[in-house]
């Protein structure tokens, strides 16, 4: 009775114990600032890296993504801030006193070394004996499938191979946290798919914290267990790919991760948590708190989440011209244009049925689906540039 | 047809011209060489030295009776090897310097290195004499090796620097994030990958050494290497042991070149 008492409650506190350590923070930055000159590429960061993640640094090329990796690899020192592993401060560690590896985007495997030389290096720093070092070897090359390729050279090797040895060549290490920088760059697009999901399988399979640099938000997205935005410097948002995807924050946030309408809208009624929204080309409603009257917003609606209503409807939505139909294997896109000339996306699964080109129709969406963001703007449709509105309307008159 | 065969000449085959061309070539850069080495075989006593009156091994016997002169070669070897020997090690870590870090001045200093190469080799020699006078170091050994140490070392440098523009420092990155101190990673990594380019400096400042006259010839004091020798004998026309010594350093330099060529540096070619 009492054994299976202690039985259980040892089970239990495991599997809370395995919960926890989901959200164990390992790396915690503060404040992290760096500049180079009067050039500031990192601003303001704080960031808390959870132990055994898959976290992605996402933003476009040149917002400090690889300046930030290089900052925890110990390569760059930050201007200001702080920065710890485990509580324990990592700044003033050197790079080679850190248990933290790094995949480099060019590899920088040791030409003069070979593959099993390249790979022992680590662990032939740490002064481990010679017939320890390897099985350890052969263990890691088999975990990237190139197992007898020790004896050969970086040059004799494809770029997946060596990329595959790049990363054997970090995890051998056993480290707390493996940085990637833009790890499969170079690849051609089928051995990136391949590479990605094997990344993957081996983060689970070894539960090392991934530290993921992209700017490839498709590679984001199927990858992470978070994700964060970068833009120009700054910490756009930080979350899962789900709620990156869905919930953005931030107009660079939406039309950064993947396909969205963007709308510029007032305020023109505030409500428990849903608002009425005042755009140029007609009314429509969202979700949405801390929200003033008047004030600028942007609505971001994906594609596939915008709806076909007929001329005649009566809900609050928009009318619209349909331009064309773009078939893109099991989907369809459809472009349809506002009176004001913006162009709105529509995605379907093909089969559905569909409204002809140039005929008039009403788009809508539920509240839903449009997500509500501030505007940093004070002046209304800044979006809309060059206003075209084409012959349909013409013909519709 | 014939268009054809104008626009679209069989390049596998060598034109008549062009082989007589490289011949003559061929035959002016090595037809000198082949004078010495005959000359060192030629059994004739008496001046003129040059016509040629049967074979002997007489003049290598010779040499080795002449004190002077192999002691002049043992000079040549001393000083070009320990001239070499810091002018590599003061090259190297101007390379590795110059390539890592950028500092104000960087292009004056880069600039500034062409001078002693491009200046005429009396001037330097001069120049060379009148500091040594100036902190009255006594003209010897010390001021050769000193001075040829001066002309080799931006030598060095320029091997290294065309060498090294090609080192990612990426790879020492690689080597501290796998835990490698300084000093390791500069022993593992960094000195494996510029050996080559340390080694083709290396033969440089050697070759230059070796057979340096006008410098030597300011700096020497009372101490002579080969070639001051050879320039002093050679007033009374080319004597026929050095011939001999010639003929042999010959053979010894073509053996040094036959090694590179065949495979010594053979990672410099892969990389
Ligand atoms: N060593 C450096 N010196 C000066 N500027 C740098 C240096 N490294 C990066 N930068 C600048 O910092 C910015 C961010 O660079 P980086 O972190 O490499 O961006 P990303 O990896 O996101 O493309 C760029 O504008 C780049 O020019
Ligand atoms: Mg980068």
């Amino acid at each position: 009775m009492n054994d299976q008492h202690d039985f259980l409650f040892f089970k239990f506190s495991n599997v809370r114990r395995m919960i926890m350590s989901e959200k164990e923070v390992l790396v915690k930055l503060r404040g992290i600032n760096k500049q180079y000159g009067t050039n500031q590429v990192v601003k303001d960061l704080n960031l808390d890296i959870y132990k055994g993640e898959f976290l992605t640094l996402l933003g476009p090329s040149g917002c400090g993504k690889t300046t930030t990796l290089r900052m925890i690899a110990g390569f760059e020192t930050p201007s200001s801030g702080e920065m710890t592993i485990n509580g324990e401060d990592l700044i003033n560690k050197e790079p080679f006193d850190r248990n933290i590896n790094t995949v480099f985007q060019s590899y920088a495997l040791f030409p003069h070394m070979s593959i099993y030389d390249n790979i022992a290096f680590g662990l032939k720093m740490k002064n481990m004996k010679k017939a320890d070092i390897k099985p350890k070897v052969e263990e890691i090359l088999e975990l990237v499938q190139l197992t007898g390729f020790g004896g050969r050279f970086p040059h004799q090797l494809s770029g997946g191979q060596r990329q595959r040895i790049a990363i054997a060549r970090a995890l051998v290490n056993n480290p707390q946290v493996l940085l990637l920088d833009e790890p499969l760059g170079a690849l051609d697009l089928k051995l990136r798919k391949q590479m990605q999901v094997e990344l993957k399988r081996m983060q689970k399979k070894l539960g090392i914290t991934f530290v993921y640099v992209t700017h490839d938000q498709e590679e984001a997205l199927t990858m992470s267990d978070r994700i964060v935005v970068m833009n120009s410097g700054y910490l756009e948002q930080l979350g899962t790919p789900d709620e990156i995807y869905e919930k953005p924050r931030t107009k660079f946030v939406a039309t950064f991760i993947g396909e969205t309408n963007l709308f510029e809208a007032t305020i023109a009624q505030v409500d428990e948590d849903e608002v009425l929204l005042n755009f140029e080309t007609g009314c429509m409603r969202g979700l949405g708190k801390d929200f003033e009257l008047d004030e600028i917003v942007y609505a971001s609606v994906r594609p596939e989440k915008m709806n076909f209503g007929s001329s005649n409807f009566y809900k609050p939505s928009m009318p619209a011209v349909v331009k064309e139909h773009i078939y893109i294997g099991s989907i369809v896109k459809c472009i349809a244009m506002l009176p004001n000339g913006q162009e709105v996306k529509i995605q379907r699964l093909s089969g559905e049925p569909l409204p002809k080109p140039n005929e008039v129709i009403n788009l809508y969406w539920e509240p839903e689906d449009a997500t509500i963001m501030h505007s940093r703007e004070d002046t209304l449709f800044s979006l809309i540039e060059n206003v075209n509105l084409g012959g349909a309307y013409d013909d519709s008159k | 047809m014939i268009f054809m065969h104008n626009t679209r000449p069989d390049r596998t085959r060598p034109h008549l011209i062009g082989t007589l061309f490289a011949c003559s070539i061929y035959l002016f850069l090595f037809l000198p060489i082949f004078v010495v080495i005959l000359n060192s075989f030629n059994a004739n006593k008496t001046k003129p030295y040059a016509t040629f009156k049967g074979f002997t091994f007489e003049w290598y016997i010779k040499l080795f009776d002449n004190p002077a002169l192999l002691s002049s070669f043992g000079n040549t070897l001393l000083v070009a090897f320990a001239s070499t020997v810091l002018s590599v090690l003061i090259g190297t870590l101007a390379a590795v310097g110059m390539h890592r870090y950028k500092f104000k001045g960087k292009s004056a200093i880069d600039a500034l290195l062409y001078i002693p190469v491009v200046i005429p080799e009396i001037i330097l020699g001069i120049s060379l004499l009148s500091v040594f006078a100036w902190v009255s170091i006594p003209r010897g050994l010390i001021t050769l090796i000193l001075s040829h140490v001066a002309f080799s070392t931006p030598f060095v440098i320029f091997t290294l620097r065309a060498r090294l523009s090609g080192y990612d420092l990426t790879f020492e990155e690689a080597a501290m994030d796998l835990g490698a101190n300084r000093i390791k990673t500069f022993a593992y990594v960094t000195l494996p990958l510029i050996l080559p380019g340390i080694l083709s400096g290396g033969l440089l400042a050697f070759t230059l050494s070796i057979d340096d006259v006008i410098i030597s010839y300011f700096v020497n004091g009372t101490v002579k290497t080969f070639p001051l020798k050879v320039m002093e004998s050679i007033k009374s026309g080319v004597a026929p042991d050095v011939n001999a010594l010639s003929t042999l350093i010959l053979l010894g330099t073509t053996g040094i070149v036959l090694l590179t060529q065949s495979g010594l540096f053979k990672s410099e070619a892969k990389s």
